[in-house]
């Protein structure tokens, strides 16, 4: 135990990205046998803090105290033979193989027959058997990991950081897809856990239950740690304070959008999987811009989709103009005058490989065919029009699209939807991972379109981003719309209050 | 592919200007770079030539070489362009062979002429050449639906619905190919007007121009219009460099994969016509393994299996690098094994080559 009584300190820990500061100078001190919550908005560094203690990044300075001892945690590896291991927001396990070969993976327990090494799978299942006894978990260890439910994976991933014989182990929102009694069977294992000295570091964004099982919070915010207090002196008034209590640094432009007619109206929309989006409905406006807002997991995403034709509904109705406008394919919905920006730029937007112009031009090439063929003359113009209106910086047309920046990347795409000419446009969160300079034009080019009498829809993550752009709000809270705010008198508090409304 | 200092040299008069400016030696390594196949094909006939003229006749430099190689590489300039679409596409197209034999056998069983001993149909009318060639190529494009539908329909990966496609096809033509009176002979006694398509030429002579390379050119010409300037081209590089991306773009996936292993059927079928019109013969085991040099000649030239990567020219010349390393390693007589062990080395090289072009560009 380090002399201070601390088991694990983070100090001073400072790390950048191009054109963001995601942590700024954050110090975390951890002691041994509690829990201790890390709050804070989406995108306020507690992933990429926790990322730094994993080895998954490394720090541009500040360092990792274990025990009194100064830790260089270069990977994974590293971490977990420090003792320190992490349990995904996202699991990633194996789910075509058994529980036991995914605790053990990577260690498998060997038995040699001559000298060749083979797994011992008995001496796996004992193994298994005893970890599980241990921590009251009753799951056979040779059942497939993908016939169990994510609960009870969780409770194996649980095991897992447990069999490192950790002395540190993160969750990254454990409860996110948890039941009420299977968070109560977490949080027996979470005590237990305390009992034998380990600490856990709780990220949460549910203050209920942050004040029910931690001891301590660290609340952050844009980078930088605001506060630690015993969880006993804080309430969850306290708490949204200090998460959203910031002056408003980012700028936004002026407005002069006057939202006009009902074009899209959303009724009682509802998606067939179980933990989706039920019962959405609102209407939409000519020149309106109908701002998002939620946590992550509030299916803000799902909807969007749903709504440009890539995911199922099973009721609800959708009106555009008065005709029924409920889309199968992505094909329709663009057919329609609909426009979505998605989420995930990398995975679903760009095309790395092509160039900018094929890329601002691939969801409209009918428009240039003249007797079958694409009069490339015509394209070159429209595409230049375009990255010119859109100040895009880019050497040429030519210039590949992996070699642009974020912020150009997402104007490029930007530019492709305009290209088509919608009338309803759906931005999911259209200014992640852009560096301020660039959202600010963004901001401008969809105030722009606003004021051209084009309709918006734009998730965002980001508070300011949502009160400084939105003429009105819709906030989210486990696939149901928990209140619409307007966007002049609307606050970070309200926001977050209604964002977190029925967890 | 692994281009040394001498191949460098070498491969010189086609591109790379070597200006005596600051950043020389930058310049000439993109300008290489970006034309590495080129240069490694003029490389590689250099070294043949080179080697030719030291210890053989000294005749490898010729008109007629190119003419050989141009003439023996067409259909294949075909296969591999159908080929093309799978890998641009992220898969790979393994019943092209296949298709190759059963337009071979298709066409050749209906166009033989009428006082040969075995006939295949002894009481078939004369019909117009084109029927027979039509109704072979037609086979195989719907053979390549089927393929473009299982994979669009039922999510099977272009490896294996093609694999599937590879074995039955070739149960289809064998049977065929064993019906009475025919019982598995190999067909021969082709009509003149058909085998004149494979072998006869515009003008005579050295310097004539042999139908099957036009017809080659043609369809590479096809290609390269269907490519670069139909929205149909331009959305299979997109499902290519991002099926999810290409699917939010309103971009119809569903069908273009389908209309692309159809086309890639259609040009299998022709390539097989052309076979059996240029050997004057056919059997079941026509087009065997010209999958796997399709796929060989496409990523040397430059096609990248993870898709979305590849241009027409460079298939053309990933092609020729086959069929000058076949005819040249022959001419100056490699050892035929040799010759199959420096081929496999290229494919694995110019892979590892492009590969990491794109590596050292993250």
């Amino acid at each position: 135990m380090s002399p201070n009584g601390f088991l694990l300190e983070m100090r001073n820990v400072s790390k950048e990205f191009p054109g963001v500061r995601a942590l700024d100078d954050v110090t975390l001190q951890v002691r041994s046998g509690t829990v201790h919550a890390l709050m804070g908005e989406n995108g306020a560094g507690k992933s990429t803090l926790m990322k730094c203690l994993f080895g998954l990044y490394w720090p541009d300075s500040g360092e990792i105290v274990l025990e009194g001892k100064p830790v260089k945690i270069t990977e994974p590896k590293v971490a977990l033979g420090h003792g320190i291991s992490m349990i995904h927001q996202e699991l990633h396990p194996i789910p075509h193989r058994s529980v036991m070969e995914n605790i053990w993976l990577g260690r498998f327990p060997l038995r040699k027959i001559g000298p060749l090494p083979f797994v011992d799978h008995r001496a796996m299942y004992r193994a298994t058997e005893a970890l599980f006894k241990d921590l009251g978990i009753s799951i056979d260890p040779a059942t497939r990991l993908g016939n169990l439910s994510v609960s009870k994976i969780q409770s194996v991933e649980i095991a897992k950081a447990v069999s490192y014989s950790s002395k540190v182990i993160v969750m990254d929102e454990p409860t996110s897809s948890l039941t009420e009694n299977e968070v109560d069977h977490l949080f027996r294992i979470i005590r237990d856990l305390k009992g034998r000295g380990v600490a856990i570091i709780y990220i949460s964004h549910k203050m209920e239950e942050i004040l029910k099982i931690s001891d301590e919070v660290t609340i952050m915010r844009d980078g930088k740690r605001v506060t630690t207090s015993p969880a006993s002196e804080l309430t969850e008034d306290l708490i949204i304070r200090h998460m959203v209590g910031r002056d408003l640094t980012h700028r936004f432009p002026e407005r002069h959008n006057e939202p006009g007619e009902v074009v899209l109206k959303v009724e009682g929309l509802t998606s067939p999987a179980a933990k989706s989006f039920r019962n959405v409905s609102f209407e939409l406006r000519r020149g309106e811009i109908l701002g998002i807002g939620g946590l992550v997991g509030a299916q803000r995403t799902e909807l969007v989709e749903a709504l440009f034709g890539m995911r199922a509904v099973t009721a609800g109705t959708v009106k555009l103009r008065g005709e029924d406008a409920l889309v199968e394919t992505p094909a329709r919905a663009k057919k329609l005058g609909m426009a979505l920006l998605t989420e995930d730029r990398r995975g679903s937007g760009i095309f790395p490989a092509l160039s900018v112009l094929e890329n601002s031009l691939i969801a409209d090439l009918r428009r240039y065919v003249h007797f079958m063929l694409i009069d490339d003359r015509a394209r070159r113009a429209a595409g230049s029009r375009m990255v010119e209106r859109l100040r895009v910086k880019t050497p040429s047309l030519a210039t590949l699209m992996r070699d642009l920046s974020g912020g150009n990347q997402q104007k490029v795409l930007l530019a492709r939807w305009l290209l088509t000419e919608p009338d309803i446009l759906l931005l999911d969160e259209p200014t992640r991972g852009i560096d301020v300079g660039a959202k600010f034009e963004i901001y401008t080019i969809i105030t722009e379109l606003a004021k051209q009498g084009k309709s918006i829809v734009m998730i965002s993550s980001e508070m300011p981003e949502l009160l400084g752009m939105s003429d009105r709000i819709m906030v989210m809270c486990e696939g149901r719309v928990s209140g619409f705010l307007e966007g002049k008198s609307a606050s970070q508090e309200e926001i977050m209050r209604l964002a977190a409304q029925f967890m | 592919m692994a281009v040394t200092e001498k191949q460098l040299k070498e491969g010189k008069p086609e591109g790379a200007p070597l200006s005596t400016g600051p950043g020389t030696g930058k310049r000439v390594l993109r300008v290489l770079s970006d034309n590495a196949i080129l240069a490694a094909l003029i490389a590689i006939v250099l070294l043949i030539a080179a080697y030719d003229m030291w210890k053989g006749e000294g005749t490898f430099l010729s008109l007629s070489t190119l003419r050989n190689v141009l003439i023996h590489n067409s259909t294949r300039v075909i296969v591999a362009m159908g080929a093309a679409f799978a890998i641009l596409t992220a898969g790979a197209d393994l019943s092209a062979g296949r298709m190759v034999g059963i337009a071979a056998v298709l066409s050749a069983s209906m166009l033989q002429a009428p006082d040969y001993l075995r006939l295949f149909y002894p009481n078939l009318p004369q019909l117009p050449l084109f029927l027979p060639i039509l109704a072979a190529i037609a086979a195989c494009a719907a053979f390549g639906f089927i393929n473009g539908w299982v994979i669009a329909q039922f999510g099977v990966a272009p490896f294996i619905a093609t694999l599937g496609s590879y074995a039955a096809i070739y149960g289809i033509n064998s049977k065929y190919f064993n019906m009475e009176p025919n019982s598995s002979q190999p067909i021969g006694g082709l009509r003149a007007d058909f085998t004149g398509l494979g072998t006869g030429a515009i003008g005579s002579g050295l310097f004539s121009l042999p139908y099957i390379v036009l017809i080659a050119a043609a369809v590479a010409v096809f290609m390269w219009v269907l490519m670069n300037k139909t929205p149909f081209g331009k959305n299979v590089y997109a499902i290519g460099g991002n099926v999810n991306a290409a699917k939010v773009s309103g971009i119809n996936v569903y069908w273009t994969i389908i209309i692309m292993y159809s086309i890639a059927g259609s040009l299998y079928g022709l390539a097989g016509v052309l076979e059996a019109g240029r050997t004057g013969g056919a059997t079941n085991n026509y087009g065997n393994m010209y999958e796997l040099d399709a796929i060989a000649s496409c990523v040397v030239g430059g096609v990248s299996v993870t898709g979305g990567i590849g241009t027409i020219p460079g298939i053309v010349v990933g092609v020729l690098i086959f069929g000058v390393i076949n005819y040249g390693l022959t001419f100056i007589n490699v050892d035929p094994y040799w010759q199959q062990i420096i081929k496999g080395v290229i494919i694995v090289a110019a892979v590892s080559f492009d590969v990491r072009k794109y590596v050292a560009k993250k």
